[in-house]
C-alpha cells in the first residue's frame, strides 16, 4: 500500500523509478537472448545468448529487490530460458534452424495470430461491457462458413466479409438477448452459442455444398503487396505480402485502444463492465451499451472467421473449421488482461507458437505438440496468478437488473 | 434448494440481493412445483425450431424425426426382443451405450453445479480417463480380469478427479475462475492425447508405428457385454455402473454431510463459511468428485467398447460437452440427468450411425443434434424465459377455467 501512496504523492518521479520498466526490459531481453541464435541474426557461438540472458536475469533480480516480485521472477525465468534455448539452437544444424526460423515464420505468425487478434479484441469489448463471451468460437465459426458462402454466391470477398460478419452479429444479438434481457447464465448461453454455430454451419455446409469443398476460384481476401518492401532481404518475405485482414487486425488493435480508453463511448463501455448501477445512475443506458458491445463482439469475431476461411485457407471451409481458435482468442484476451495491446501481444505469441508447431511437425511430433499446447498452459498459469494476476472487469458475467 | 448457479447470479448490493433472492427462490419453488414441465417444454421448443430448419431446407421434419426415433432404436418398445439381430434392438443397445457415457458426463457437470461451479471441462476429464484406462488396459496384460478391470476403471476415475482437481485447487487457493481453467484443461487434455497416441508417442500401438492409434486394451481388461456381441460393440456392464452412479450422486448430495456442505456452499458460500463449513475444501472436493464421474465415463468407454483410440478420434468426440446439455436439461438432479442422457443418447446414435433414412442424410441429422443441443442449452439457461412460460401457463389456466364455466353456464 505504501508503494501506491508514494506514487500518489509524486506521480512523475514514481513512474521514473518504477521497477516495472526494468522487469519488462528483462523479459524482453530474455526473449532476445533466444532470438539471437536463430535466423536472421543466427549467432553461431553460445556467448551472445549467455551474455544477453545474464543481463536479463540481472534486471530481473534488481526488479525483485525493488518489490515487483512476480515481474522480476518472470524476467529471471525469461533470461534463463533464453540462455537455454539459445544454447540449444546453436547446437542444432543451421539448415534445420533455417527451415523452422526464417522470414516467412513472421508472415505465418501473423497469419495464425490474426483470427486470434480479431477474436480477442471481440471478446474484450463484450467483457469490458460486463458480458462474458464464451461464444467467440461459435461466432467465429459462423463468420468462417457464411463468409466463404457470401464470397462464393456474391462473387466478391467484400460480400463475403459483410455476410460473414452479419451472421456473427446476428448470433451475437441472439446471445445478447438471452444474456442481457432474459438474464440467462452467460457461460451457459455462450456454450449454447458454440453448439448452435457448430450445428448451423455443419448443417448448411452439407445442405449447400454436400460437405465437399467450396468450388475453386472463390473470390478471396487479397494480399497487400508493398512494392519496395517486397524486395528487401528479410522484411520482404516477412511483411511484404501480408493479407489485407492482417493489416486490418493491426489497425483494429490501435482503434480499439483509442475507442476503449480515449473516447466517451469507451468510458461508457468500461463503466457498464465495472459498475453498471453507477453507470445507470449517471444516465448511461446499460442495456443498450451491452447490446452494442456484444453485437460488435460478434461482428469482429466473425471477421476473424472470414479471414480464416476466405483468407488463410484460400476460400474453403470444413466442419468445425475454427478448431478451438475462439477459445485461444479468449485465452489471449485473458492473458492480455482485457487490454487491446496485451491481447494483441498474447495473440501474436500464441500465433507464433502455432506457426512453430506447424514447422516442427516434420522434425519432431512431440515438440510440435508442446508448442500447440503452450497457449493453454500459459493461460492456465496466468489465471493461477503466477505471472502477474489477471483482473477481469468487476461486473463481468453479472446480469444487470434495472431498477 | 435452488437449482440455478448461485455464483453467477450473485447479488452485488443488498437491494439486488433481496430481489434476486426472491427470484431464485421463486424459480426453485416453481421448479419443484413444475417438475417435468419446464424441461419438457424446453426440449419440445428446441425440437420444433430444429424442425423448422429441416423444413426450410426442404425436408419433411416429421418424417425426419420419425427416422431418427427409429434410428435410435426407440421403436423397440413396440416389438421388444433381446436379439440384436433385430435392427431396433441393436440400435437401442447402441443408444444405451451412449446413454451410459452421457449419464456420467452429465453427473460431472451437475455435481459441480450443485456446488455453485460450472465444470465446462467434462471433455478433458473424460479424455484423461480414457487415456489412463487405455494405458492400464494395454499394460498389465497378464492380470486376471476382475483386478485388471478394477485397476483400469479406478485409475481412470482417479485421473478424471485429479484433472478436475487442478481447476478446483486453483479456484480454492487463488480464486482462478473454474470456467477458464477447465476450458484450458480441456485443450491441454486434447493435445495430450495427440501426443500420447501420435507418432512416437508413449501410448501409440507397437504393431504399426506409422498409424497414430493406441494399442488395443487386453482381453482381461475388457468389460463383460450383456446385450449383443463384444465384436459388434455390444452393451457392456458399465451401463449398470452409470445407473448406480445416479443413485450414488443422489445419495451423496442428499444423504451425506459432504453433500450437505457441497449444497450449502453452492447455495451461498458466505453463509456456508459463516456456518463453519470449509468453503475451499468443499470447492476442491466437489470439483474432484465431478471430475471422477467424467473420468469414470472415459474409463468405461475405453474398456467397454472402444478398446483403442486414435488421434483422429479426438476432435470427433464431444460427449463431455453434451454432458452440459444433459445436466442442464435434467436440472442437475439424478433422475433428470438420467432422462436427459437417454434423450441425448438417442439423438447421438439415432442421427448418425443408426439413421437409415431417405428423408434426411446422417450428415444433416448429426448437425441437427448440435442445433437442438444448442437450443436446449440456450433455453434452459434463461431463467426469465422459464418463468415467463410458467406464468403464461398459470395465467392461461384460470382463463381456461373461466371459459369452461362460461360454457357450462
Amino acid at each position: 500500500m505504501s508503494e501506491w501512496a508514494g506514487r500518489l504523492d509524486n506521480p512523475l518521479s514514481a513512474r521514473l523509478r518504477d521497477p516495472g520498466f526494468t522487469g519488462y526490459a528483462g523479459l524482453v531481453l530474455g526473449v532476445f537472448a533466444a532470438f539471437l541464435a536463430i535466423p536472421p541474426i543466427e549467432a553461431r557461438t553460445t556467448t551472445w545468448p549467455i551474455v544477453v540472458g545474464i543481463v536479463a536475469v540481472a534486471l530481473g533480480i534488481w526488479t525483485v529487490t525493488r518489490g515487483r516480485q512476480r515481474l522480476g521472477w518472470g524476467a529471471v525465468v525469461s533470461g534463463l530460458l533464453g540462455i537455454g534455448l539459445g544454447i540449444l539452437a546453436t547446437r542444432s544444424g543451421t539448415s534445420n534452424l533455417e527451415a523452422v526460423f526464417n522470414a516467412s515464420l513472421v508472415a505465418q505468425t501473423f497469419a495464425f495470430s490474426t483470427p486470434l487478434v480479431f477474436g480477442a479484441i471481440a471478446g474484450m469489448f463484450s467483457e469490458r461491457s460486463g458480458v462474458v463471451n464464451i461464444g467467440l468460437e461459435g461466432m467465429m465459426l459462423m463468420g468462417a462458413f457464411w463468409g466463404v458462402y457470401g464470397a462464393d454466391k456474391g462473387g466478391s470477398w467484400v460480400v463475403g466479409l459483410i455476410v460473414g460478419m452479419a451472421t456473427g452479429g446476428v448470433l451475437a444479438l441472439v446471445y445478447a438477448y438471452f444474456a442481457i434481457h432474459l438474464r440467462a447464465d452467460q457461460i451457459v448461453g455462450g456454450t449454447a452459442v458454440n453448439f448452435l454455430a457448430l450445428g448451423i454451419t455443419g448443417y448448411f455446409f452439407f445442405q449447400l455444398y454436400h460437405g465437399q469443398y467450396v468450388r475453386t476460384g472463390v473470390s478471396t481476401i487479397p494480399n497487400v503487396n508493398i512494392p519496395f518492401v517486397k524486395d528487401w532481404k528479410f522484411l520482404g518475405p516477412a511483411v511484404g505480402g501480408l493479407n489485407l485482414m492482417i493489416w486490418l487486425s493491426f489497425v483494429l488493435v490501435i482503434v480499439s485502444y483509442v475507442v476503449l480508453f480515449k473516447t466517451p463511448i469507451g468510458l461508457r463501455i468500461r463503466a457498464c463492465g465495472e459498475h453498471p448501477r453507477a453507470a445507470d445512475t449517471v444516465g448511461i443506458n446499460v442495456y443498450l451499451v451491452r447490446y452494442g458491445a456484444v453485437v460488435l463482439s460478434g461482428l469482429l469475431a466473425a471477421a476473424g472467421g472470414v479471414y480464416l476461411s476466405d483468407g488463410f485457407a484460400g476460400g474453403t471451409f470444413n466442419d468445425n473449421m475454427t478448431e478451438g481458435r475462439g477459445f485461444i482468442a479468449l485465452a489471449a484476451m485473458i492473458f492480455g488482461n482485457w487490454r487491446p495491446a496485451g491481447a494483441f501481444g498474447a495473440a501474436v505469441l500464441f500465433g507464433l507458437s502455432s506457426a512453430v508447431a506447424l514447422r516442427l511437425q516434420v522434425y519432431s511430433a512431440s515438440a510440435s505438440t508442446l508448442f500447440n499446447v503452450l497457449p493453454y498452459v500459459l493461460t492456465l498459469i496466468a489465471v493461477a496468478g503466477v505471472i502477474g494476476r489477471t483482473v477481469a472487469p468487476a461486473a463481468d458475467g453479472k446480469p444487470y437488473v434495472r431498477q | 434448494m435452488s437449482e440455478i448457479d448461485p455464483e453467477t447470479s450473485a447479488p452485488e448490493s443488498p437491494e439486488e440481493a433481496a430481489q434476486s433472492g426472491t427470484l431464485a427462490a421463486s424459480i426453485a419453488l416453481k421448479q419443484r412445483a413444475g417438475g417435468l414441465v419446464v424441461p419438457v417444454l424446453t426440449a419440445l421448443l428446441a425440437f420444433m425450431i430444429g424442425g423448422l430448419v429441416v423444413l426450410a431446407t426442404g425436408h419433411n421434419p416429421l418424417l425426419a424425426y420419425r427416422d431418427i426415433f427409429n434410428g435410435a432404436g426407440l421403436n423397440w418398445v413396440f416389438h421388444p426382443t433381446t436379439s440384436v439381430v433385430n435392427t431396433s434392438a441393436y440400435n437401442l443397445s447402441q443408444t444405451l451405450l451412449q446413454t451410459t457415457t452421457l449419464i456420467l458426463c452429465g453427473l460431472a457437470v451437475a455435481f459441480a453445479f450443485r456446488c455453485g461451479m460450472f465444470n465446462i471441462g467434462g471433455q478433458g476429464q473424460y479424455f484423461v480417463g480414457l487415456y489412463v484406462a487405455n494405458w492400464l488396459g494395454v499394460s498389465f496384460a497378464g492380470m486376471s480380469p476382475l483386478p485388471h478391470i478394477l485397476l483400469a476403471v479406478g485409475g481412470a476415475t482417479l485421473a478424471g478427479a485429479l484433472w478436475a482437481g487442478i481447476a478446483g485447487f486453483l479456484k480454492a487457493t487463488v480464486g482462478a475462475h473454474e470456467v477458464i481453467s477447465t476450458i484450458m484443461l480441456n485443450w491441454i487434455a486434447i493435445w495430450l492425447g495427440e501426443w500420447l497416441f501420435g507418432d512416437g508417442g508413449p501410448l501409440q500401438n507397437t504393431a504399426n508405428k506409422t498409424v497414430p492409434i493406441s494399442g488395443d486394451v487386453a482381453d482381461s481388461a475388457k468389460l463383460p457385454v450383456f446385450w449383443g456381441e463384444k465384436e459388434l460393440q455390444g452393451l457392456h456392464v458399465g451401463f449398470f455402473v452409470a445407473i448406480a452412479a445416479l443413485v450414488v450422486f443422489w445419495a451423496i448430495l442428499n444423504r451425506t454431510t459432504l453433500g450437505y456442505e457441497v449444497r450449502a456452499v453452492g447455495f451461498n458460500p458466505e453463509a456456508a463459511a459463516y456456518g463453519g463449513i470449509n468453503v475451499p475444501k468443499n470447492l476442491m472436493r466437489a470439483m474432484a468428485i465431478s471430475g471422477a464421474f467424467a473420468g469414470l465415463a472415459g474409463g468405461l468407454d475405453m474398456l467397454g467398447y472402444l478398446y483403442h483410440f486414435g488421434v483422429s478420434d479426438i476432435p470427433a468426440n464431444s460427449v463431455g460437452f453434451l454432458g452440459i446439455a444433459v445436466a442442464l436439461l435434467g436440472r442437475n438432479t439424478a433422475v433428470g440427468t438420467g432422462l436427459g442422457a437417454l434423450l441425448f443418447g438417442a439423438l447421438l446414435f439415432g442421427t448418425t450411425h443408426g439413421l437409415s433414412s431417405n428423408v434426411i442424410a446422417p450428415e444433416l441429422a448429426g448437425n441437427l443434434t448440435y442445433i437442438i443441443q444448442g437450443l436446449i442449452v440456450l433455453f434452459v439457461g434463461a431463467d426469465v424465459l422459464i418463468l415467463y412460460i410458467w406464468n403464461t401457463r398459470r395465467k392461461l389456466k384460470p382463463r381456461a377455467r373461466a371459459r369452461a364455466t362460461e360454457a357450462a353456464a
